[in-house]
């Protein structure tokens, strides 16, 4: 579950107040609004890369409002998958579970289930570079699903893809949150993803946060 | 040209062609030729100053006095302390400006402007002015106090001192710029993953900036070959003891042996040409021709 309670962010001099919205558990709710209204820095602080001026946060009933993003148990895809460029797809996998100690083993079986349930066996042992759009979505994805997070942030993740791998990157999202069970929170600008995706869909209006009721 | 009255799409069309004639036929665009000649002319004057000057130093000497030269004790062991020297200040400023090219490109902090205004004195201060500098430093109860233990003034440990103390400065503007130019998403995400902002620097960032590392490494041995300023002040120009490769050509010009400071200038200019060609061929990325 996913909960911002009057909620404060800022970024730069930009800053909006009194934000609230309430995500239930392993529902795939998207947050919509146009360019540029604090979409991506709500999104920042939910996943504590900004720090919350205001309010708390908490994620599956546990508050995180001041815990490092470490701490938060989020997996986060980036606008533009920000993948690590001198790591291949399978290193990009393991590293979550690299920092954990994970057992080599482990680490090794839990890289062919996301490889296999992300169809992106057969570019394991490349790097990001000469990946295409999609491929680099579904690593980025899957870097972020390593470590089971209960949580998932995504900052339009299909803002770059060209149409026919939009649908493709679209049902492969609605299929692997369904399967992974996790409370997902998908951030666009796109109506038509909404529609696509949602379970909830909430709005940013005139500075506040309004769930939209369909 | 105004309209004053209703016009119909092919009446539109028929204006919209007049006015783009009339935009078109005013329109003239100036040569290219003078601006490029411009550019050509510019460059080229510089690069064949630096080519003349070459030039005219490998005219200026001959084999023999060239290898005269590398035959000399007092030469050899200048050339094998600035050998040593330079790879040990590279090394340390390496060391120094990885840390702070990172702090001044990821982290805002009070007094920042300042804390960058000091990083770029030693490149702006004149070299006679570091030498006077540190030679009072050390006579200061701290530095006597530093004095007991390794002796500084006068010795080789000052000609490090002396070196690192400019070429660590162009270290820390390189490594900064490298950071810079590392998009911070990727450590964000790493965050989120689990890591520390230690771990996340090791593993992420310092990986994506060894070709800035390699850069400011070669920066840093390249300026402390040439440095001779801080050194003559600070250690002294001894033979067979504080004599680096500049201070070398200081000394055989002084004596009037302008071969033999050729000979070695030549010598130094080879360094650097290997030591800039490393850097192109190890700093290329795989994808470059």
């Amino acid at each position: 579950m996913i909960v911002l309670e009057n909620v404060t962010v800022r970024a730069g001099t930009f800053s909006l107040s009194g934000l609230s919205l309430e995500i239930p558990t392993g529902q795939y709710g998207v947050l919509m609004g146009r360019t540029a209204c604090g979409k991506t820095t709500i999104l920042e602080t939910i996943c504590g890369l900004k720090p919350a001026r205001a309010g708390r946060i908490i994620l599956d009933g546990r508050e995180v409002t001041h815990l490092k993003a470490a701490e938060r148990g989020i997996g986060y895809v980036p606008q533009d998958g920000a993948l690590f460029s001198t790591m291949t797809v399978r290193q990009h996998l393991a590293f979550a579970l690299a920092i954990r100690n994970m057992p080599d083993e482990s680490t090794r079986m839990r890289v062919a289930e996301l490889a296999r349930l992300l169809g992106i066996e057969h570019i394991l042992d490349r790097k990001p570079l000469g990946l295409s759009g999609g491929e680099q979505q579904r690593v980025a994805l899957g870097r972020a699903l390593a470590a089971r997070p209960s949580i998932l942030c995504l900052d339009e993740p299909l803002g770059c893809l060209d149409e026919d791998t939009h649908g493709e990157v679209c049902d492969l999202l609605k299929r692997v949150c369904r399967e992974v069970a996790v409370t997902t929170l998908h951030v666009t600008h796109s109506m038509s993803e909404a529609k696509k995706l949602a379970d909830c869909t909430f709005r940013i209006d005139g500075g506040a946060i309004r769930h939209v009721i369909e | 040209m105004t309209i004053s009255r209703p016009i119909n799409a092919g009446q539109a069309a028929t204006l919209a062609g007049e006015c783009r004639a009339e935009i078109h036929g005013l329109h003239r665009v100036p040569s290219d030729v003078p601006f490029v000649a411009g550019l050509c002319v510019l460059g080229g004057v510089y690069v064949l100053l630096i080519a003349g000057m070459l030039l005219a130093d490998l005219s200026f000497t001959t084999p023999g006095n060239f290898l005269a030269a590398l035959r000399s004790e007092d030469i050899r062991y200048a050339i094998r302390l600035s050998l040593i020297s330079c790879s040990i200040t590279a090394l340390l400023s390496l060391w120094i400006a990885t840390p702070i090219g990172y702090l001044m490109s990821r982290y805002p902090f009070r007094g920042k402007a300042i804390f960058d205004a000091v990083l770029d004195i030693p490149i702006v201060l004149p070299p006679l002015v570091i030498g006077l500098s540190l030679l009072i430093l050390f006579r200061t109860p701290a530095g006597r106090f530093v004095e007991r233990f390794i002796p500084v003034t006068y010795a080789v440990p000052g000609i490090i001192l002396a070196q690192w103390m400019v070429a660590c400065a162009f270290a820390v503007r390189t490594m900064r710029t490298s950071f810079d130019q590392i998009s911070p998403r990727q450590e964000q995400v790493a965050l989120t993953l689990g890591c520390s902002q230690s771990q996340a620097f090791w593993q992420i960032v310092l990986p994506q900036a060894r070709r800035g590392i390699l850069a400011a490494g070669t920066l840093a041995w390249a300026r402390a070959l040439g440095e001779f300023g801080p050194i003559l002040i600070f250690c002294g120009a001894t033979r067979m003891r504080t004599e680096v490769m500049p201070t070398s050509v200081f000394l055989e010009l002084s004596v009037g042996n302008i071969e033999a400071a050729v000979a070695v200038s030549l010598l130094m200019v080879i360094a650097a040409v290997i030591v800039l060609l490393l850097v192109r061929a190890l700093g290329r990325p795989p994808w470059n021709g």
